[in-house]
């Protein structure tokens, strides 16, 4: 288990090494605090939009920075060639892949704190209160959906040739969830067998990040907190897709040649 | 040596042909420039024509957060919502809504969409009615719909219903000021507009209670709309026909508005003339000939 907290303080080292989150977070920054000097008939606290604004900035910065990170672990330690080196340590294939995942996940939860921390700052600039644990839900689900993103991107580092076509893919993969994910079984109604069956079996196969990616509803209009037993239902959801991501990894991994 | 002249030659004729052609399209260009739209409006010089599409969803993004996020996406049962509810509860809008806006999801479909209903706003609210925490207190959130309706009045200047569902919402708010500018913008954008001239006339009524200036402005409002169809007739315009709708519904509300204003002033001849023109559009004249009569039994006792 040491082993794989050190490859994944590596990986978190990697991350505040490179500009990709500083970059990101001050154009989310920066973004909401025009978007904030708005002058909406000098009302002054009017909030919904920008809370939006900057929820809907933070999934993109964070799903930018999960995939972008994950998908160059495999290949650029391949390309360098410290791959081998690194399993001719005491360091199991199974480990490696664990200890990249843990580092990964660990980061974006770092990068999840910084980016929720500015933004429960911005409401409360306006909303003057402090729905903590409505943002600590949302955070949360948020940072496994990003656990389950990053496990299915891990696969995609071994199984597609380059880093670049493997984040571009998952991408699309995860946008197509958020957005439709909810809807496959309603438009497999209108369907003709077998693509009706098809759809069918999709949807139920897919990983559904859409429930944490709609709380944002939930956060941006004052709903009341959800039941903590849905938290952890769904919280179990989406570690089992995340397990069954690193399982297949981890599998893949094995039979590949690593030179 | 040849060549060298032969190529300034060339040059300079080039130059010439060049000062030429630019000579002749400059005027053109400038006449074909003065005849576009000139807008200082930022979203139409980048998105030209098609900042109208956005318009509208800004207009729907609004009815969305007046909804708190309860509404219907394209996969949805959208009969409840064909008229966006922040318009539909102006009075000013016909409504063509249909079904029960409570329920539009439908029932559950199968456990994943049963247990990801709660990670989604599930119950039918308005925020000037309290939004989601049910708390009348918190009715002012209403204008968080506010942004969106700016957005889109910028988007689409020329769409009357943005300023009047924005300038009713003002008013809700206390913020007449406010109201009063937004539709003066309308006017600016969309000139002798009887609609934006009938509001206008209705906050100088109600919020100002300047009895004149109303007046003028629904008297104005009410040639502007005999201007909007000219060698039409009054009758033609007022048949009872589903064209015909919005035109009957606003003459009647500039008629029983003036009425209104005339019995409140203490006219009650003039004030009898607007409500028998009212008879003429209204959807329910029997009960206005009722108030016809009471006015003129009113004004006989007033002379015994």
């Amino acid at each position: 288990m040491r082993t794989v907290f050190a490859l994944a303080g590596v990986v978190i080292k990697e991350l505040y090494r490179r500009k990709d989150f500083y970059v990101l977070f001050i154009l989310t920054i920066v973004i909401c605090v025009v978007m904030a000097s708005v002058n909406i008939y000098n009302d002054t606290e009017i909030i919904r939009y920008i809370k939006a604004l900057c929820l809907l900035l933070i999934w993109i910065s964070s799903l930018v920075i999960a995939i972008t990170t994950t998908a160059r672990q495999i290949p650029a330690e391949r390309e360098q060639r410290t791959l081998l080196p690194l399993l001719a340590k005491p360091l199991t294939r199974t480990q490696l892949i664990f200890g990249k995942f843990l580092g990964c996940w660990l980061a974006c939860g770092l990068v999840l704190v910084c980016f929720y921390a500015f933004f429960g700052v911005l409401a409360a600039s306006r909303e003057h209160a402090w729905p903590l644990l409505n943002y600590f839900q949302a955070a949360f689900l948020h940072w496994m959906v990003l656990g389950v993103v990053i496990a299915m991107t891990l696969l995609g580092s071994l199984v597609f040739a380059a880093p670049s076509s493997n984040a571009t893919i998952c991408f699309v993969l995860v946008t197509m969830i958020l957005c439709v994910g909810r809807y496959l079984d309603e438009v497999a109604l209108k369907m003709h067998e077998p693509l009706r069956s098809l759809v069918y079996v999709l949807y139920f196969a897919i990983p559904h990040l859409e429930w944490a990616f709609g709380m944002r509803n939930l956060i941006v209009h004052d709903w009341p907190m959800i039941g903590w037993n849905f938290v952890g239902l769904a919280t179990l959801y989406l570690l089992a897709y995340a397990a069954i991501f690193l399982a297949a990894a981890c599998l893949v991994f094995r039979r590949k040649a690593v030179n | 040596m040849n060549s060298a002249r032969t190529l300034s030659l060339l040059i300079i004729a080039l130059l010439i042909f060049c000062f030429g052609v630019a000579a002749n399209l400059q005027p053109q260009f400038q006449s074909y420039e003065n005849s576009r739209h000139q807008s200082d409006n930022f979203f139409s010089l980048l998105l030209g024509d098609s900042s109208r599409i956005f318009a509208n969803s800004a207009f729907v993004e609004a009815d969305a957060y007046y909804h708190s996020g309860y509404y219907p996406t394209i996969f949805d049962n959208t009969s409840a919502f064909e008229t966006p509810h922040i318009a539909e509860d102006t009075g000013d809008v016909a409504s063509r809504n249909q079904g029960e806006e409570t329920s539009f999801m439908g029932p559950t479909r199968d456990w994943i969409d049963a247990f990801g209903r709660n990670f989604i706003p599930n119950r039918h609210t308005h925020l000037d009615t309290g939004g989601p925490a049910d708390d009348l207190s918190k009715s002012h959130a209403v204008e968080e719909i506010l942004p969106w309706l700016k957005l889109s009045a910028e988007l689409d200047p020329e769409d009357v219903r943005t300023y009047v569902v924005t300038a009713f919402w003002l008013t809700r708010l206390k913020q007449v000021g406010a109201a009063e500018q937004v539709l003066r913008d309308g006017l600016r954008n969309n000139p002798d507009n009887a609609q934006l001239l009938f509001e206008l006339g209705r906050i100088y009524f109600e919020d100002y209670h300047n009895t004149a200036q109303a007046r003028n402005i629904w008297e104005a409002a009410l040639r502007s709309w005999a201007r909007q169809e000219p060698g039409v007739s009054q009758s033609e315009r007022l048949a009872m026909t589903i064209a015909n709708f919005d035109s009957r519904f606003m003459f009647e509300q500039l008629q029983t508005s003036l009425a209104q204003l005339e019995e409140k002033a203490g006219n009650l001849d003039a004030a009898i003339a607007r409500w028998e023109q009212a008879t003429l559009a209204s959807p329910e004249p029997d009960s206005v000939q009722k108030h016809i009569d009471a006015l003129k039994q009113k004004g006989a006792g007033h002379l015994q």
